[in-house]
């Protein structure tokens, strides 16, 4: 049996899945009142242990203690019974309900008559009493992504939760959402809840938590408290490795314009202008970088530029041709890469294998075709030789691409529009989700494409990732750029003041911090 | 103990490859039991099912003949299906095809068989093609939906055809029987081995044959495939959705009309209003069962002929054509049921989950 000061404690469990270790042997015990935070790379093993602890997965050994208990979880139902929720990174909300409605949901109780004032009552009284200002009358959809993070909690809270867990909560968040989340975590843990902080981002970690644990694939490699280590340690516990420094930017000469953008607007999914006179260019061998918090036009730009969305007004010039509102493929065959944001949803063909993802734009050329019919066996040379030099590890290239892990799902799609023939880069958020070796190796990849003289526009929420590779960065607010600044000349405070909407010339005290 | 259903991880291969059996079994089983309980053994019937459809040369040609149609709108509809389309329509474009075809016959009743059999053939394909293009075109460029679209523009080709040959193309001959005159020995397409088994039958496994070159090995097959597995990557990779929403479209279509060709050339031979027993709805169960797979198709089309052939048969004991549809709806229904179990796994929990649960161990 377990301790009583414990809020969880699960011993030796071991989960399988096909081909794959995903938990080996793990011990996580996790004191009560306090934040522990989960530490690892994708694939680590961080999600499946924590789905073992809601009741989504069974282990295949091991036990689980609650409170000093010992339990069975079957199904995220008897999880919450005993007091376990979870706030995914994914949000389990329904769009068209009310807030009020949606902490409802799946509720047993009331059995029938449904009303809705006494729950909205409660919810008010749980947003105030850990400050998650929320409006128990909105429509999900209404919601900012950080709001909905807070029905989600409040969600948990209702269903009287107190062990809480957080996968990668601040993914999503703007520096300051980050800081009113964690005020609120802290507010919850003086109440004696537990929270479990599931994450990549090593500064939350010593930020945040009272006590961490690292896995590395599949096993839990180190645990200590928070103040008895630093980022590094845990940097180095996590990938098995000291990191790198900052990649090398060798100097490069800068070439023609191989993006112009002009004056361009375009409506969004809501039917509101969220391109509102945008003007840009990108020369060739330039990372042109774009900051700025989520929802401000970067993936609309992204999806003019590629043709995937039309402008309507504005240009769009590519090497110097008019490419406004062509199609994807003549913009493809302009040379435009496009690494889209949603990697699985737009980038690739989740179901499909390695093969079928990798000829995706390349199938129509006449190097893998034979008039109508496709070269089975120089498709497959081709891939080979691509999942070789960019390293993508699979067993072999007929698993399906949703079976990789999200490093390994981005290496292969960055080689396929790295690997064709190509003038300019779009770049949406490709390190978003990845861990330290992942993202290594994009940079290396993105900094190569630099110096074979290809331009770049390099979309990222990731204020370091931005400054570690650019040769400018443009500010993006409400659908219009704020400005740009070089690199020689770059000040975090004003990237900060412009990314809130404060232009550099009317600079005021609104003091914002960079959240780099 | 109450029972629960539980998501699956994986969905093993070998489970894939059993479900369908599986769901034909179950509807079986099924069927039995209503077969009992309407006074009939149910083993008496099935006995006699088996062996109207399958036991001599006599049943297994006709079982043949009856899965010609089916083959060809079923190849249609898991054409479709592979771009996530559903052609609920292959019963018109059958009839549209038909129709076509028939009109060629009758305004061509002296001509060679080398002229008026290709004519034929490219007016039956022609016609469902267009029939097929008429949902497609607004379900492509405007996304109106396609399963609506092409289910009630059966009932115009059907009614067309009623309309056809209760009026215009009624044989003055045939004492006000609804049917058109018949073809000329030119208009009907030969049949094999002597019996009634005609060359659609070579058409459906040409087509069949076809359909798996081109789905695996062409440019064409290949967007097709992304098409149906993620419509925003294929968007992104420059692929042209729309059109291949068309073109994949006109081709079941044209199959579909082909079936309905070759079904009034060789067993009709002439235009009639009863046609088609709902060839164009078995299909859509057929491609489900057949996963989409062509030889498949193949496969259980020839099975439903039987089911079909064989409910004639147990007709002759008193067996209503009625109870050999339930059967067919019986194995939509499995089919669903059993994919539905692939997914996901039945268990029985015995106490309640709560809090307690002493010495309840973790069970994999």
């Amino acid at each position: 049996m377990g301790t009583v000061d414990y809020a969880v404690e699960m011993r030796d469990i071991t989960k399988r899945f096909p081909g794959v270790i995903a938990s080996n042997h793990v011990n996580l015990a996790v004191r009560r009142g306090s934040i522990h935070a989960l530490l690892g790379e994708n694939g680590a093993g961080k999600s499946t242990l924590m789905n073992i602890l809601t009741g989504l997965l069974r282990p295949d050994s091991g036990e689980i203690c609650v409170r000093g208990e010992r339990v069975a979880l079957r199904s995220p139902a008897s999880a919450i019974a005993l007091g376990i929720g979870m706030v995914h990174q994914h949000f389990r909300l329904v769009q068209t309900f009310t807030v009020a409605e949606n902490i409802t949901l799946g509720m047993s109780r009331p059995r029938f008559a449904l009303d809705m004032a006494p729950i909205e009552r409660e919810v008010a009284k749980l947003s105030s009493e850990y400050g998650l200002a929320v409006n128990p009358h909105a429509k999900i959809w209404q919601l900012s992504v950080g709001e909905q993070q807070r029905v989600e909690i409040i969600k948990m809270l209702y269903r009287g939760v107190d062990v809480l867990i957080m996968d990668e909560p601040t993914a999503v968040l703007t520096p300051q959402e980050v800081r009113e989340l964690f005020e609120t975590l802290r507010r919850m843990t003086a109440d004696g809840k537990t929270i479990i902080f599931i994450t990549h981002k090593l500064d939350e970690v010593m930020e945040i938590s009272d006590r961490v644990t690292v896995l590395r694939a599949g096993k839990d490699v180190f645990s200590c408290d928070t103040r008895e280590t630093n980022a590094r340690e845990l940097a180095s516990k996590m990938v098995g490795r000291e990191i790198g420094q900052t990649p090398e930017r060798p100097p490069v000469a800068i070439g023609d314009p191989v993006l112009e953008v002009r004056e361009l607007t375009a409506i969004g999914d809501r039917g509101t202008m969220v391109l509102a006179g945008i003007d840009l260019d990108v020369r060739a061998g330039e990372i042109h970088g774009i900051a700025g918090v989520a929802g401000n036009g970067q993936r609309e730009l992204a999806e003019v530029i590629t043709g995937l969305r039309r402008a309507s007004a504005g240009s769009v010039n590519i090497c110097g041709a008019d490419m406004t509102n062509h199609t994807p493929r003549s913009i493809i065959e302009a040379g435009v890469s496009h690494i889209p944001e949603d990697r699985l949803g737009v980038g690739l063909a989740p179901n499909l294998n390695i093969t079928y993802n990798a000829i995706m734009k390349r199938y129509r050329c006449n190097e893998m075709c034979r008039g109508p019919i496709v070269d089975a066996t120089r498709a497959r040379t081709w891939t080979d030789g691509l999942v070789e030099r960019f390293n993508v590890k699979t067993p072999n290239l007929r698993t399906a691409v949703r079976l990789l892990s999200g490093g390994n799902s981005q290496r292969l799609l960055l080689a396929r529009e790295t690997s064709m023939e190509h003038k300019l880069v779009v770049a949406v958020h490709p390190t978003r989700g990845l861990d330290i070796g992942a993202t290594e190796a994009v940079h290396t990849i993105l900094l190569r494409e630099r110096e074979s003289g290809v331009g770049t526009l390099l979309i990222s929420e990731d204020l370091e990732e931005l400054i570690a590779l650019c040769d400018r960065i443009s500010v993006i607010y409400e659908g219009r750029i704020m400005g740009t600044v070089g690199r020689d000349e770059l000040n975090l405070d004003e990237i900060g003041m412009m990314m809130a909407g404060i232009s550099a010339a009317e600079k005021g005290d609104g003091h914002l911090e960079a959240g780099a | 103990m109450k029972l629960v259903l539980e998501k699956r991880e994986t969905v093993s291969s070998f489970y894939r490859f059993v479900s369908p059996l599986l769901a034909i079994i179950m509807a079986l089983v099924l069927g039995a039991a209503f077969l009992a309980a309407s006074g009939f053994s149910p083993l008496k019937v099935y006995y006699y099912m088996w062996w109207g459809a399958f036991s001599d040369w006599y049943g297994i040609s006709e079982t043949l003949v009856t899965s010609i149609p089916i083959m060809l709108c079923a190849l249609g509809v898991a054409l479709a299906a592979k771009m996530l389309l559903w052609n609920v329509g292959a019963e018109g474009q059958f009839h549209m095809g038909a129709f076509a075809a028939a009109w060629v016959a009758l305004s061509m009743p002296d001509a060679p068989a080398w002229q008026v059999m290709p004519l034929m053939v490219l007016a039956g394909m022609a016609a469902g093609a267009i029939w097929a293009l008429l949902p497609a075109v607004p379900r492509a460029y405007l996304g109106v939906n396609e399963i609506i679209t092409t289910l009630l523009l059966n009932y115009v080709a059907i009614y067309w055809v009623e309309y056809l040959v209760h009026g215009p193309w009624r044989d003055p001959v045939n004492l006000n029987f609804p049917l058109s005159a018949p073809f000329s020995s030119a208009a009907r397409l030969p049949s094999l081995f002597g019996t009634r088994i005609h060359l659609g039958l070579v058409f459906a496994l040409v087509a069949a044959g076809l359909i798996w070159f081109a789905l695996g090995r062409t440019k064409w097959g290949y967007e097709v495939t992304v098409i149906g597995e993620n419509p925003r990557a294929a968007r992104y990779a420059g692929m042209n959705i729309e059109r291949n929403i068309v073109l994949t479209m006109c081709l079941a279509g044209a199959l579909a009309g082909l079936g309905g060709m070759a079904e009034v050339s060789a067993i009709a031979g002439r235009m009639t209003r009863q046609l088609s027993p709902g060839y164009g709805y078995s299909a859509i169960i057929v491609a489900w069962l057949a996963k989409v797979n062509p030889w498949a198709v193949v496969l259980v089309s020839v099975l439903f002929g039987g089911l079909l052939v064989g409910g004639y048969s147990a007709q002759v004991i008193g067996v209503s054509a009625a109870s050999v549809n339930m059967l067919q709806g019986l194995m939509l229904f499995c089919v669903l049921a059993t994919e539905a179990l692939g997914r996901y796994r039945v268990r029985a929990v015995h106490a309640a989950v709560r809090g307690s649960g002493e010495g309840a161990s973790i069970d994999g």
